[in-house]
C-alpha cells in the first residue's frame, strides 16, 4: 500500500480496496518505524487522520471531486501551513505556528490532500545535502550499510519521505535545484515548474526571483497531476503568471517522435565520473530509441551560473531574512538589553553557519562599491544565460542533462569547503537563472547502488513538454522502487 | 534674489526640500489594511504590514492613480514605467528590514510649483523627481522607563517623496513653497497635508555660499513638520553655518535634527555614520507599468488648481491677487465662494470685492471663533450672499449686517428673516430721518448752540443719538445728509 502512486492510491480509494484513513495510519506507521530518516521535523497525525476520515466519508457519500481527496501528503517545511508549526529548518522559527495557508498548500487541501506533516529542509532552503538543518540531518532511504548518505537538498526530507515511502508524494521548493537535486539522489520525480507558474504566497522567502514550489513524486504521472494542481496565477503574488495551465495529465504517453532534444557540451563537466556520462548516454539511447533526435547545443555562458547565483540569491536573501529579528514572531534570544542587542543575539543564535554566511555575501554584494562588481554583473550574467536558452530553444524543442555531478554523498563525506558544496547546483543552476522548468528523474543506479538522475529543461511555461518526455525516460529506464529501507 | 549681509560681506542660502506627504488612500501602498488615523495601536495591521514569513507585497492601484495624479498637478512627467527598489536598514518600527521605495526610477519624473518671491513675482521652484514608498511604523518610548513599544498601524502607508531642485533661497520662500504645495495636494485629494498628523513632513537641506561661487556643503535636517519648525530650523542653520564658515571653519555634510523645544539643530548623525541602504531592485514585484490611457484618464479628473483659479478670479470678477489667492487656497474656500456669487444677481467687481471682504473678514472670525472650517459653516453660501444682497440694495446698513450677520450664525435664519423678524429694515426715508433728527435737535438744544460756536465734533453726538433712537436702523449716508442741512439752518 505504500508504494502507491497518487494516481493508483486515487484509484484504489474509488474504487473502496483501501481508505484515506487506512493509508495515512500506514504513513505515520511507517514515519514512526523509519523515525531515523528524520526526514520530518513537525507531524499533524490528528490532523492528518481527522481529514482522511472525511475524505473516506466523501469518498462514500460518492461526493469526492478533488484530484487529491484522500492522498496523503507531505509538505517541506517552507510552506505556511495554518496551525502547524512551520520552522523553514531554523531555530529563529523554532516556535513559528503560521496564522495563515500557503498558496500552493491551500490548492493542495482544497484537492482534498491529507497533510501528515513538515519535512526537514536545509535551513532557509540553503544547502544541497540537508545538512544545514537545525534539526539534524536526513538520512537518504538507499542508505545501505554504515555509510548514511545524504538525502541532497534543500528539500531532503520531502525527497526521502517520498522516495523511503513516508508519503504518496511532497512539495519541494526550487532556488538552484532544490526540487531536482533532492530527487536525483533519492531516485524520485522532482519538477520545478517555470518561475511565476506556482504562487510563492506563503513560501518562506530565500531568493524571490527564483524560488519556486514544485512537485516530488513517484512517477512522472503523480508529478503532472500535482503541478496542475498548484499551478495558477495568484492575486496575492504580483509575480505569479496569468499564463494559462494545460492539462498536465494528457501528455502522460504522448509520443516523442521528432522531438528535437537538445544535449549541452558544456554540460560535460571536466571530472564528471563516467558513470553520469554512462548514465547521460542511457538517457540518449532512449530517447533515439523512442523516436526523438539528440542534437548538440551550446549553452556558452553555463558556467557562469553558478557564480551569478550565489550572487544574486543571497543578495535577496540578506533583505528578505532581515523580517527574524525576535521581535514579533520566532526565536527570541533572552537576556538582551538594548534593541541592537536583540538584533545581535537573536540573529546569532537563530541562525546557523551557512544561513549567515550567505547573509554577510549578501550584504556584501549589496554594499556601495560593490554593487556593481558583483549583482550589476550577476544580472548582466543572467541575461546572457537567458539569452543562451532562447538561442538553444530554437534549434531544440528540450534539453536533457545529468541532474548532478555525482550521486548522493555520505554524511561526514561531504566537501568541507562551502564552494565544493555549491557545486551540487551546478547543473540545476542554470534552469532558475533563467527561470525555466526542469524535471529531474531517476534513470539508473550508480555501481554504489546509488540513484542517478537526468533532468530536462524545457522553454518558459513548457511544463507539457517535460512530462512528455520524462513519461518516455522513466517507463523505458526501468528505476527499480526502493523496497528496503536499511 | 536676496543675500543675507554681514560684515564680511554677502552670503546666499540655498535650500531643497525632500517632502513626505502622507497619500490619501483607504488602505496601505501594498496591503489592503486600513490606514485611518487614530485607531489603537497595531489595530491596522496585516500580515504583510507585519512582515511574516512568505507574505508579499501586492501594488494597489489606487494610490498609483493617486500618484499619477500628484505628477500631473504639479505638472511632472508620468513616467510609463518604473521601479520598486528595497532600502534595506534594521529599525524596530520597519518590520521588513527594508522599506519598499522607488530608487533608480521613480514614477514621477521633473515637474515644478510657482511660488511668490519677497517682490511678489512669481518664481518655479523645480522639482527632481516624486516616487512612491512605504511609511514606517512607530517606536513608542514613553510609556514606560525601561520598554519601548511599537505601532505598527502606519508600517505600509503610501507616502509620496516629493523632491526639489535647490531652488529655495530664504526660510519664506520655503514656507511659500510648502503652502503652495499643500493646497494643490489638498485640491488633488492625494493628501490631506495635515502636519499635526504627520501627513506632511520634510527633510530640509540647507548650504551657504557667496554669490556667485560654487555652492556650499549642504546640511541635512531631517524630518520636520511644521511650518514654523521648518522656518526656525532654516533660521538657526543659516545663523549656524554662517559662525562657522565666518570663523574659518567648515560646514560638515551631516544629518542633523531639529529640537522644537530649543528651536536649535542638532547632530544626528554624521557623513561617516551615513548608512549604507543597499538598494536592489524589489523582486517580490514587478516594474510598474502604467498605460498612457489610464493617465489620460486621470488627466481629466484634475481639477481647476489654485494658481489657475487665482488668475481667473482677478480676471474675470477684478479680485485683487491678495483675495483672489487666499479665496483660490483652499478650493473648499473657492467653492464656497462662487457658490454665493451665484446667488448674487450682480457678478460685477464690486459686488465680487464686497462678497470677498464679507466672506474672508467677518465669516473667517466667526469660523476661527468656533474653530470651525468653511465646510461646517453655519452660514449657507445662498444665505451669505443673501446678506450680501440686503447691504448692497441699501435694506440694511453694513453695520447692522454685522449684527444680523451673527444672529445667522447662530440660528442658522437666513438675513431676510432676521431682518423682518426683528424690523432691523433700514430707515431710507428722508422725511422719517428728518422727523427723527429734528426731535435729537430739540431735545439736545443747548449741544446745538455750542456746535453752531465752533464745537463741530459734536456732529457725531447727534449722528450717534439719532442712532440710537432708530436702534442703528438709519441710513447713515442720508442721516448726514439730512443733519447737515437741519444744523446749516439753524
Amino acid at each position: 500500500m505504500h508504494t502507491l502512486s497518487i494516481y493508483e492510491a486515487r484509484r484504489w480509494l474509488l474504487e473502496k480496496k483501501i481508505s484515506s484513513v487506512e493509508l495515512t495510519q500506514c504513513f505515520l506507521d511507517r514515519i514512526h518505524r523509519y523515525s531515523h530518516l528524520n526526514a520530518y521535523i513537525t507531524l499533524s497525525e490528528e490532523q492528518a487522520l481527522a481529514s482522511a476520515k472525511k475524505s473516506d466519508e466523501r469518498i462514500a457519500a460518492g461526493s469526492s471531486t478533488g484530484e487529491l481527496d484522500g492522498i496523503p501528503l507531505a509538505i517541506k517545511d517552507l510552506f505556511l501551513t495554518k496551525g502547524v508549526r512551520t520552522t523553514a529548518g531554523s531555530k529563529i522559527l523554532h516556535n513559528f505556528i503560521p496564522p495563515f495557508e500557503s498558496t500552493v498548500s491551500q490548492k493542495l487541501l482544497d484537492a482534498g490532500a491529507v497533510f501528515i506533516g513538515k519535512t526537514n529542509m536545509d535551513e532557509f532552503a540553503m544547502g544541497s545535502a540537508n545538512i544545514t538543518s537545525h534539526y539534524g540531518n536526513v538520512i537518504n532511504p538507499w542508505s545501505q550499510g554504515d555509510k548514511k548518505l545524504v538525502p541532497g537538498g534543500s528539500s531532503g526530507g520531502s525527497a526521502a519521505a517520498v522516495s523511503g515511502h513516508l508519503c504518496v508524494a511532497a512539495t519541494g521548493s526550487d532556488t538552484g535545484g532544490s526540487v531536482r537535486q533532492p530527487a536525483a539522489f533519492c531516485g524520485i520525480i522532482g519538477l520545478k515548474p517555470t518561475y511565476g507558474r506556482c504562487s510563492r504566497y506563503g513560501m518562506v522567502a530565500f531568493a524571490s526571483s527564483l524560488d519556486q514550489a514544485g512537485p516530488m513524486t513517484k512517477t512522472v504521472r503523480d508529478a503532472a497531476i500535482f503541478l496542475q494542481v498548484i499551478s495558477g496565477h495568484d492575486p496575492k503574488d504580483s509575480t505569479s503568471s496569468p499564463e494559462s495551465v494545460p492539462d498536465f495529465a494528457s501528455f502522460v504517453g504522448k509520443t516523442v517522435e521528432k522531438m528535437k532534444i537538445g544535449v549541452p557540451k558544456e554540460y560535460f563537466l571536466e571530472g564528471m565520473s563516467s558513470e553520469i556520462e554512462d548514465a547521460w548516454k542511457k538517457g540518449m539511447d532512449i530517447m533515439r530509441d523512442a523516436g526523438a533526435k539528440i542534437i548538440e547545443i551550446s549553452l556558452p555562458h553555463s558556467k557562469y551560473a553558478l557564480p551569478a547565483y550565489y550572487i544574486i540569491s543571497p543578495a535577496e536573501a540578506s533583505a528578505n531574512l532581515a523580517r527574524y529579528d525576535g521581535l514579533r514572531y520566532g526565536f527570541r534570544a533572552e537576556n538582551i538589553k538594548t534593541l541592537i542587542e536583540m538584533y545581535e543575539k537573536t540573529r546569532e543564535e537563530g541562525f546557523g553557519d551557512e544561513v549567515k554566511r550567505r547573509i554577510l555575501v549578501g550584504t556584501y554584494v549589496l554594499s556601495a562599491g560593490y554593487y556593481d562588481a558583483y549583482y550589476t554583473k550577476a544580472l548582466q550574467v543572467q541575461k546572457l544565460i537567458k539569452r543562451d536558452f532562447t538561442e538553444a530553444f530554437k534549434k531544440v524543442d528540450i534539453i536533457m542533462t545529468p541532474t548532478t555531478p555525482s550521486s548522493a554523498f555520505a554524511i561526514g563525506e561531504e566537501p568541507k569547503d562551502p564552494v565544493s558544496m555549491y557545486l551540487n547546483d551546478v547543473l540545476t543552476v542554470t534552469a532558475n537563472i533563467a527561470g525555466l522548468p526542469g524535471i529531474s528523474v531517476p534513470i539508473c543506479l550508480d555501481k554504489l547502488n546509488r540513484p542517478l538522475g537526468l533532468q530536462f529543461i524545457a522553454p518558459k511555461f513548457r511544463e507539457d513538454l517535460l512530462i512528455q518526455h520524462g513519461y518516455i525516460l522513466e517507463q523505458n529506464a526501468s528505476f527499480p522502487t526502493l523496497r528496503e529501507i536499511a | 534674489m536676496k543675500y543675507i549681509e554681514t560684515s564680511t560681506g554677502k552670503w546666499e542660502v540655498v535650500i531643497g526640500l525632500e517632502v513626505h506627504a502622507q497619500m490619501i488612500s483607504n488602505s496601505k501602498l501594498f496591503s489592503a489594511a486600513s490606514t485611518k488615523f487614530g485607531a489603537a495601536p497595531n489595530e491596522n495591521v496585516s500580515f504583510v504590514d507585519a512582515a511574516f514569513p512568505g507574505v508579499l507585497p501586492v501594488i494597489n492601484s489606487f494610490c498609483v492613480d493617486q500618484a499619477i495624479k500628484t505628477g500631473l498637478g504639479l505638472n511632472g512627467t508620468i513616467n510609463l514605467v518604473s521601479h520598486f527598489d528595497r532600502k534595506n536598514y534594521f529599525y524596530a518600527d520597519l518590520p521588513q528590514g527594508y522599506q519598499i521605495s522607488q530608487y533608480k526610477s521613480p514614477i514621477i519624473s521633473g515637474g515644478h510649483v510657482e511660488i511668490e518671491d519677497e517682490n511678489g513675482e512669481a518664481r518655479k521652484v523645480r522639482l527632481e523627481r516624486i516616487h512612491v514608498e512605504q511609511d514606517a511604523g512607530k517606536s513608542i518610548h514613553d510609556q514606560s522607563p525601561t520598554k519601548s513599544y511599537i505601532d505598527l498601524n502606519r508600517a505600509g502607508v503610501a507616502l509620496m517623496e516629493i523632491v526639489t531642485m535647490p531652488d529655495l533661497r530664504s526660510a519664506d520662500e520655503v514656507s511659500a513653497f510648502i503652502k503652495k504645495l499643500r493646497s494643490i495636494l489638498r485640491y488633488l485629494k492625494t493628501c490631506d497635508g495635515n502636519m499635526e498628523e504627520g501627513s506632511l513632513r520634510a527633510d530640509v537641506n540647507v548650504s551657504l555660499h557667496r554669490p556667485g561661487t560654487e555652492y556650499g556643503t549642504r546640511v541635512e535636517i531631517k524630518n520636520v513638520n511644521s511650518i514654523r519648525f521648518i522656518v526656525s530650523a532654516i533660521g538657526f542653520e543659516v545663523d549656524r553655518q554662517i559662525e562657522v564658515l565666518e570663523s574659518g571653519g567648515i560646514v560638515d555634510q551631516e544629518t542633523r535634527l531639529f529640537d522644537p523645544a530649543t528651536g536649535k539643530t542638532v547632530v544626528m548623525r554624521s557623513k561617516e555614520d551615513a548608512q549604507d541602504y543597499r538598494y536592489f531592485p524589489d523582486p517580490d514585484l514587478p516594474p510598474l507599468i502604467l498605460e498612457q490611457s489610464r493617465v489620460d484618464r486621470i488627466r481629466e479628473t484634475i481639477p481647476e488648481l489654485p494658481d489657475a483659479k487665482t488668475a481667473r478670479f482677478q480676471r474675470d470678477l477684478g479680485l485683487p491677487h491678495y483675495d483672489a489667492a487666499l479665496i483660490a487656497s483652499e478650493m473648499e474656500i473657492a467653492d464656497y465662494y462662487e457658490d454665493a456669487l451665484t446667488h448674487l444677481p450682480s457678478g460685477d467687481a464690486e459686488t465680487a470685492k464686497i462678497l470677498a471682504n464679507w466672506m474672508l473678514g467677518e465669516l473667517f472670525s466667526l469660523l476661527n471663533k468656533d474653530g470651525k472650517n468653511i465646510c461646517e459653516s453655519n452660514v449657507s453660501p445662498k444665505n451669505l450672499a443673501e446678506l450680501i444682497q440686503l447691504i448692497k440694495t441699501d435694506v440694511i446698513s453694513g453695520k447692522i449686517a454685522k449684527d444680523v450677520l451673527k444672529i445667522m450664525w447662530d440660528t442658522g435664519k437666513s438675513a431676510s428673516v432676521i431682518v423682518e423678524e426683528n424690523g432691523l429694515r433700514q430707515i431710507t426715508s428722508a422725511a422719517d430721518i428728518d422727523d427723527c433728527l429734528r426731535a435729537v435737535l430739540a431735545e439736545h438744544s443747548d449741544k446745538v448752540a455750542e456746535y453752531k460756536n465752533g464745537k463741530e465734533k459734536l456732529f457725531g453726538f447727534f449722528v450717534g443719538q439719532a442712532m440710537k433712537k432708530t436702534q442703528g436702523k438709519a441710513n447713515p449716508q442720508l442721516l448726514n445728509d439730512v443733519l447737515k442741512k437741519l444744523l446749516g439752518e439753524k
